[in-house]
Order: structure tokens, then C-alpha cells, then sequence
């Protein structure tokens, strides 16, 4: 599906709200851009800049646009890691997997076991989230999302409020499940170092009303992602787009 | 964005009042402790029956041995059980069909602001429409019915329910809802994993107040226009002025509630609120 074939086409002319005064705040003006197959893509621009909503509106979550974006975001398998695991808390670990499993799978304690093994949580399946970690709780969201198969991977910054340490950990982890299972990932952060250690690509955005203003190929090849070559990049990016990207 | 897993909810059942309780245990320590504040409580309630048996004399306030003695004699001859009996269905009768409807109707106006506007005026007016009316109404429309009964003390009951399952519904986590979007919850899944329990807290506060107002209705139905059950035996003894018998089949339900309570409602609701606990 969305994992092969052409790149998937995101057009969105106008997003706006009502303020609480009644005027109609816009969000997002002309904002085009796309999604290689099988890549990292990642969004980045100065915080309240709209990434959020954009990710909202590809999500299905948010219909209240003008534009047109590929139809596939519609047809394909999504899963989503969200700035809070919402993981519900009423139910374990392992039932929050499952519930998120397509019908129509099969072999699903296999699936389950694996996927919560993958992120080192094979000894809290029965737990419920509220027995978790802040950082458990996300290790158990992104289990979730990489066990349904997704066609395209949705995360809204998904390491934020951890600490550097986990924060790294957890960066790791998502890139070793990707490269297990390279599916179509779009990412939004502010965080212009997490988005050159993960991305193969980054999109800038303005502020708000947004729209692209440069798409970014990160060349730097994956093994030699350290912490200076990493940094290095990082403020190349911002120095040619001051104001936009900060370190 | 929605604040972390699971505080929505909690919120949410505290303002329902159905948040699982401290036990008091910083009071006197432990179940056991527990046990002897309640039990000192129940005793207090004898001494005071008894001191009204001293003060107005066993006619009027006759003794709980003397009416102890009754509930057995009339337990024996089948006649408080079969009485009981029939109460204890229609209260089920009517409390299902309240819960049932009353239910639906919160969670549509929860969810819809048409339905809110919709159903907001008939809301009003069924919850301020007293309980006799509505009996005496239905009574006369339908019939000296079972029908009429169960349906006058429904009808009473499911402006109640209505009203606190619709906050229960606006109090819903839309942050969930978006998560089973995402993934495609099948219809059945999104109702059972996702709206239910975050409505259970509020049912379960609809539920036991329901209870208790649902079977004190139940009784003036009874009383109005029925040929048996608690109520009608409670209207029969009045005209012999038989205040024992009166408080024995008081007693005799009050009981049957308490067990209710203690073996049905209380399990209940610890299994659903299991996920609560912390590790100690």
C-alpha cells in the first residue's frame, strides 16, 4: 500500500480556528509537500507553528480543511504515537496491544509477546499503564504502533518530557524497530537534533500561518550519526534558517 | 493536549462521588478496625430503636425482638416471602428499563449537542414532574396495570440516570477516542474498551442511587394500585395500625438491599476498578 508506489501528496491550502473572540485564527496556509515511501520524513518548525494540526489533519482526526491529500492516508493501515502514550488505563499492556491489532490478524499473542519483548517490556504485559513509567508507558505506545503493521507510522514528539537519557534510549529503539520494519514515518518535533539523528529527510516549516520552507536531506549516513557529526549538522541547519530551527 | 493517562478519568469519578473509598484505616487500623466502627454504628441504631420502644411504648414503636418474631412467623407462612418477592421484581423491572433507557438518552446528549437541545426540555420537565403525578398519570392512561406500575417508577427514575451519564459522557477523554480512531476500532470494541469505562464510574453512581430511590417508589405504585407486594402489605397493616408488621417488612427489604449491596454492587464495582491500584 502507502509502503510502495509513489510518494504520498499532502496539499493543504487553508486550516484555521475560531479564537475564543470570535475571529478565525489560520493555521496553516499553503503547506505542500510529500512523503517518500519507505522513508523517515520529519517535521520541524518553531513550536504552536501548526505540525501538530497538520499531523491531526493526515490522521483523519481533523476534517475541517481545504485541500486535498493523497487518498491513501485514507485506504492504508495507520498507527500513531502520540505526545501522551495514550495507552488506555483501564486495560493491561497486553490488552492495549491487542485491542489495536487488526481483526483480521492472525496469530496475535505471537505478534503481542514479540512487539512488547521488542521495546523490553515482556515483563510487564499484565500491567496496567498506571503501574508504568512515563518512559515504560511510551516504550509501550510504540510497541503498539509498530505490532499493527502500519503502512505509515504517525509520531507527534514522542520523546518529549523524558529525560536525555531515556529520551536517547528510546530514539535508539525506534530506530532499530524502523530498520526492522521500514514502513513510511512522519515525525513532528521541535527538536532539531533528534530530527537529524532519525530523519532521512526534513521538512521546515514557518510560523504560523504554516507552509514548507525547505525540505532538507539528511546525507549524513546512519552509522556515522554521532553526537558531533549530529550536533554539526544540526547547527548548519540553523544557521541557514535562523529563526526557524533552534538549537 | 489532554493531560497523561488515566487523571481524566479519575477526575471524572471523583466528581461522580464513585471513586473507590480510603478505607479508614489511619481511624483505628486495619479490617479490623473496620469492622468495629461499623458494628458500633449498627448497635447504635438498635439502642436507639429501643429507646423509642421505652419512650412511646411497644404499640407504637414496638421492640426489634417483637418484630424480629414477625419477620420469622411471616417468613415461615410464606407470606413476607412471596410479597417481597414480587417487589424485588419490579424494582429489577424498572430499574433495568431506567438504567437501559436512561443510559442511552446521556450518552446521545452527552455526545450530541442536537440530541442535547433536542431532549433538554423533555429532561426538565421529567425531572421536576413529581413522582405521584407521574403514578396516578399512567395509572389512569394505562391501567391498573403491571405495565403501568413498572413503567410510572421507570419513568421516575430515568431523568436521573440521563443526567448523570450525559456529564459522564462530556467528561469523556477525547484523547482516547482519537487513539481508537487511529487504529480502527471495530464498533463493538470502541463502546466496550473505550466509552464504557470511562462511563462506569457514573453508572455505578446511577446505579446504587437508582437502587434506592427506584424501591421507595416501587412501594406508593404498590400502594396506589396493586394487590400485593411490600407496598400494598405496608398499606393494608397501616389501616390495622400495625406497626410492627409495618417495620418488619420494612426491615425484611431493607436487608435484602444491604445484601445486594454488599455481595453484588461492591464486587462489581472493585472488579472494574481494578486497574486503579498502584504497586504497593
Amino acid at each position: 500500500m502507502a509502503g510502495d508506489g509513489a510518494a504520498l501528496r499532502v496539499r493543504i491550502e487553508e486550516k484555521s480556528y475560531a479564537s475564543p473572540g470570535g475571529e478565525t485564527v489560520p493555521v496553516i496556509s499553503g503547506l505542500e509537500m510529500s512523503l517518500p515511501p519507505r522513508a523517515f520524513t520529519c517535521l520541524i518548525g518553531p513550536s504552536g507553528c501548526g505540525k501538530t494540526t497538520t499531523l491531526r489533519i493526515l490522521l483523519g482526526l481533523d476534517d475541517e480543511f481545504e485541500g486535498k491529500i493523497d487518498d491513501r492516508f485514507r485506504t492504508a493501515r495507520l498507527a500513531a504515537a502520540f505526545q501522551e502514550p495514550r495507552l488506555l488505563p483501564w486495560r493491561t499492556v497486553r490488552q492495549n496491544v491487542d485491542l489495536a491489532l487488526p481483526r483480521d490478524m492472525t496469530d496475535r499473542e505471537a505478534v503481542i509477546g514479540r512487539a512488547l519483548a521488542d521495546v523490553g517490556l515482556e515483563e510487564l504485559l499484565d500491567r496496567y499503564p498506571g503501574q508504568l513509567s512515563l518512559g515504560q508507558a511510551r516504550r509501550a505506545a510504540l510497541a503498539r504502533a509498530f505490532a499493527v503493521r502500519p503502512d505509515i507510522l504517525f509520531l507527534d514528539e514522542p520523546f518529549v518530557s523524558l529525560d536525555e537519557a531515556t529520551a536517547q534510549r528510546l530514539r535508539g529503539l525506534l530506530i532499530e524497530l524502523w530498520t526492522h520494519h521500514p514502513v513510511t514515518v512522519l515525525m513532528v518535533t521541535h527538536n532539531v537534533r533528534e530530527a537529524v539523528q532519525l530523519a532521512d529527510r526534513i521538512v521546515l516549516l514557518t510560523h504560523r500561518p504554516a507552509r514548507v520552507v525547505g525540505e532538507v536531506a539528511v546525507t549524513l549516513p546512519r552509522e556515522a550519526r554521532t553526537q558531533e557529526t549530529v550536533g554539526a549538522f544540526a547547527a548548519e541547519l540553523a544557521r541557514r534558517h535562523p529563526g526557524l530551527v533552534t538549537l | 493536549m489532554a493531560p497523561d493517562t488515566g487523571q481524566g478519568v479519575a477526575r471524572a469519578s471523583g466528581a461522580a462521588g464513585a471513586r473507590p473509598r480510603a478505607r479508614p484505616r489511619d481511624l483505628l487500623g486495619g479490617r479490623s478496625g473496620t469492622f468495629l466502627v461499623r458494628s458500633l454504628s449498627v448497635l447504635g441504631f438498635f439502642a436507639l430503636w429501643m429507646a423509642g420502644t421505652l419512650l412511646l411504648g411497644p404499640r407504637l414503636c414496638p421492640s426489634p425482638a417483637t418484630v424480629a418474631a414477625f419477620v420469622v412467623r411471616e417468613t415461615a407462612s410464606g407470606e413476607l416471602p412471596y410479597h417481597l418477592g414480587v417487589t424485588l421484581l419490579r424494582v429489577a423491572a424498572a430499574f433495568l428499563l431506567a438504567m437501559t433507557i436512561g443510559t442511552l438518552a446521556g450518552l446521545a446528549m452527552g455526545r450530541s449537542r442536537t440530541a442535547n437541545l433536542v431532549m433538554e426540555p423533555w429532561l426538565v420537565l421529567l425531572l421536576n414532574a413529581p413522582a405521584l403525578i407521574v403514578i396516578v398519570l399512567a395509572y389512569i392512561w394505562i391501567g391498573l396495570t403491571e405495565t403501568a406500575a413498572i413503567l410510572a417508577v421507570a419513568i421516575n427514575k430515568i431523568p436521573n440516570v440521563t443526567v448523570t451519564i450525559r456529564e459522564g459522557a462530556r467528561a469523556m477523554e477525547p484523547a482516547y477516542m482519537e487513539m481508537a480512531r487511529v487504529y480502527k476500532f471495530p464498533k463493538a470494541s470502541l463502546y466496550r474498551d473505550v466509552i464504557l469505562p470511562q462511563l462506569q464510574p457514573y453508572l455505578a453512581a446511577a446505579g446504587r442511587s437508582g437502587l434506592a430511590l427506584i424501591w421507595k417508589i416501587v412501594l406508593v405504585v404498590e400502594l396506589l394500585g396493586r394487590s400485593n407486594g411490600v407496598g400494598f402489605q405496608v398499606h393494608l397493616y397501616f389501616q390495622m395500625f400495625d406497626v410492627r408488621a409495618i417495620l418488619g417488612y420494612t426491615l425484611a427489604f431493607v436487608t435484602v438491599m444491604l445484601l445486594i449491596e454488599f455481595l453484588l454492587v461492591q464486587p462489581l464495582e472493585r472488579r472494574a476498578n481494578r486497574w486503579r491500584s498502584r504497586p504497593a
